[in-house]
């Protein structure tokens, strides 16, 4: 799922200053946003209530239902529409591009108001990790189903590096070094040791990223 | 031919050095540590961008130190540049003369002065350093012939006392099948491992210039076991060091002895002096020269 978390609150109330808007709309998002606790209804009524202590009004709220879903979104927008009408800005807890599918659908300015950090594994509640970075050209294949693009540090594909000490990683010191763990888990499965992968393909993942499954059988990128 | 290459394939102890440009386009300093450390050395080492810190680039620095009349030792680290670049600046330095190249990862833009900076790392050490071995068969990384190629002599960095060893083993295996013909390696305090080392490159035709560190202050140590990645000054040698009563004295002692030892077991020592270059000729031995 996208990890989001909250942004600078008065980088937001600058935003709304900026376009004189004291009459807010606010979306949140069913989906990661609401499972990262950052744009759920509990998190949209204290947006709402910090709105309202700096003297703006909320004139509603709602919470997508899968807010980067531009179907769903333009129905959720337009069930609101007398509120969204009556507000200068809309305020929206969604990943980024759930506030540029809310921007879409609507004619007022659209405020993002947190932050998306990764793609996240939900290790448990409240706990997330980042294990993919989406690079188009999956190497778990011959890294034992760790992913070194994204878990070392500064994604290197052969390693470890030279910093590596005791197993753990130069960088981030509480960590145990990618490369070492794959290594470890290549040979517990019995396998080779990883040979040298090549340089990426940066072309694989050039933006902006698009797949239409229409198009062509079996999509396109 | 590089005179550093020549001496290794001679089978010549070779004493290698380090410098790091300046921050700014002052080269006095930078001059003055070459012309101290220069004479002792077969090659020094120029830094790119060290420890992640903004410093004049090494490409410049390197070509200074060839027209001083001195070998250096161009290194380039994946951190700061992207593929184009790597190999453009590979092609750039054969062009300025340089023929010695230490191929290195590079510390982190966490650890740096510029920890907003974004990380390239397009390319990792194995890879550009296969990279540069195709430059010296007259390619591009694409196969594409190029208009005159290069022939560096390459160097990797490893680091014997570095756990766990299999897979630092495997590693720097690796960056020898991708070309790299000698290691300089981190400072070393246990000889044990630094024979280990040796006993493994010897026999695949790689040289090992072992690492010796002057730690000269009580501050020098604590620096390196807390904020330099891949090392740590071992418990005895802390407190030899900072229990002496002149700690620039014990530590010049100390890398005496280590340069000594390390004369028995491995291929050349790299001298970090950490600015104490004046102690250069006393670390190798008063009748020593290059
Ligand atoms: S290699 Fe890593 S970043 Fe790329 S797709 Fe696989 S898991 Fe994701
Ligand atoms: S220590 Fe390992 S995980 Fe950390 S940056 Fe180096 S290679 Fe990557």
């Amino acid at each position: 799922m996208i990890i989001t978390q909250s942004r600078d609150w008065e980088r937001i109330e600058a935003d709304l200053d900026e376009i004189g808007a004291s009459r807010v709309f606010i979306m949140g998002c069913g989906q990661c946003a609401t499972v990262a606790s950052t744009g759920g209804e509990k998190e949209v009524l204290e947006a709402k209530a910090k709105l309202e202590a700096s003297g703006r009004t909320v004139t509603g709220w709602t919470i997508g239902e899968v807010t980067c879903h531009s179907g769903g979104t333009g129905l959720d927008t337009r069930k609101r529409s007398g509120d969204i009408e009556a507000a200068e800005a809309v305020l929206v807890l969604a990943c980024g591009a759930g506030v540029q599918t809310v921007a879409d659908a609507i004619a007022k300015p659209v405020f993002p108001g947190l932050e998306s950090v990764f793609l996240g594994n939900v290790v448990r509640h409240g706990v997330f990790e980042e294990r993919c970075q989406m690079c188009g050209e999956c190497v778990l294949d011959k890294t034992a189903g760790i992913c070194p693009v994204t878990t070392c540090p500064k994604g290197l594909l052969n390693g470890p590096c030279g910093g590596m000490w005791d197993g753990k990683c130069e960088v981030v010191v509480d960590r145990e070094c990618t490369h070492v763990l794959i290594q470890r888990r290549l040979v517990e499965q019995g396998r080779h040791a990883q040979e040298v992968l090549s340089p990426k393909d940066y072309s694989k993942k050039l933006k902006p990223g698009s797949v239409n499954l229409r198009e062509k059988k079996g999509g396109s990128r | 031919m590089s005179r550093l290459r020549d001496a290794l394939e001679r089978g010549e102890f070779v004493v290698t050095g380090e410098i790091a440009p300046p921050l700014g386009t002052d080269l006095a300093a930078m001059r003055q540590s070459i012309e101290t450390i220069g004479p002792y050395c077969h090659a020094i080492n120029i830094t790119d961008n060290q420890g992640a810190s903004l410093h004049l680039s090494s490409l410049a620095a390197s070509r200074i130190a060839l027209e001083m009349g001195y070998e250096p030792i161009f290194q380039q680290t994946c951190r700061d540049r992207n593929r184009l670049a790597l190999q453009s600046d590979l092609l750039a330095a054969w062009t300025l003369g340089l023929e010695n190249v230490l191929i290195v990862t590079g510390d982190d833009p966490r650890s740096g002065d510029h920890p907003q900076a974004k990380g390239v790392f397009d390319l990792d050490s194995t890879q550009l350093l296969e990279v540069a071995s195709a430059m010296n068969a007259g390619t591009d990384m694409l196969g594409r012939p190029l208009k005159g190629s290069t022939d560096f002599f390459m160097g990797a960095a490893m680091f014997p006392e570095a756990e766990p060893w299999d897979i630092q083993l495997l590693r720097a295996e690796r960056k020898v099948e991708a070309g790299a013909r000698f290691f300089q390696t981190q400072a070393i305090f246990d000889l044990a491992k630094l024979e280990r080392t040796v006993a493994v490159m010897r026999p695949l035709g790689v040289k090992v210039i072992a690492g010796v560190i002057v730690l000269r202050s009580a501050r020098a140590v604590d620096f390196i076991n807390n904020r330099l990645a891949g090392l740590m000054v071992p418990d005895d040698i802390v407190a030899r060091i900072k229990g002496a009563s002149d700690v620039a004295i014990e530590a010049v002692a100390l890398a005496t002895e280590q340069v000594r030892a390390i004369r028995d077991i491995a291929d050349g020592v790299h001298i970090m002096t950490l600015g104490l270059d004046s102690a250069v000729p006393q670390i190798l031995g008063a009748n020593q020269e290059a």
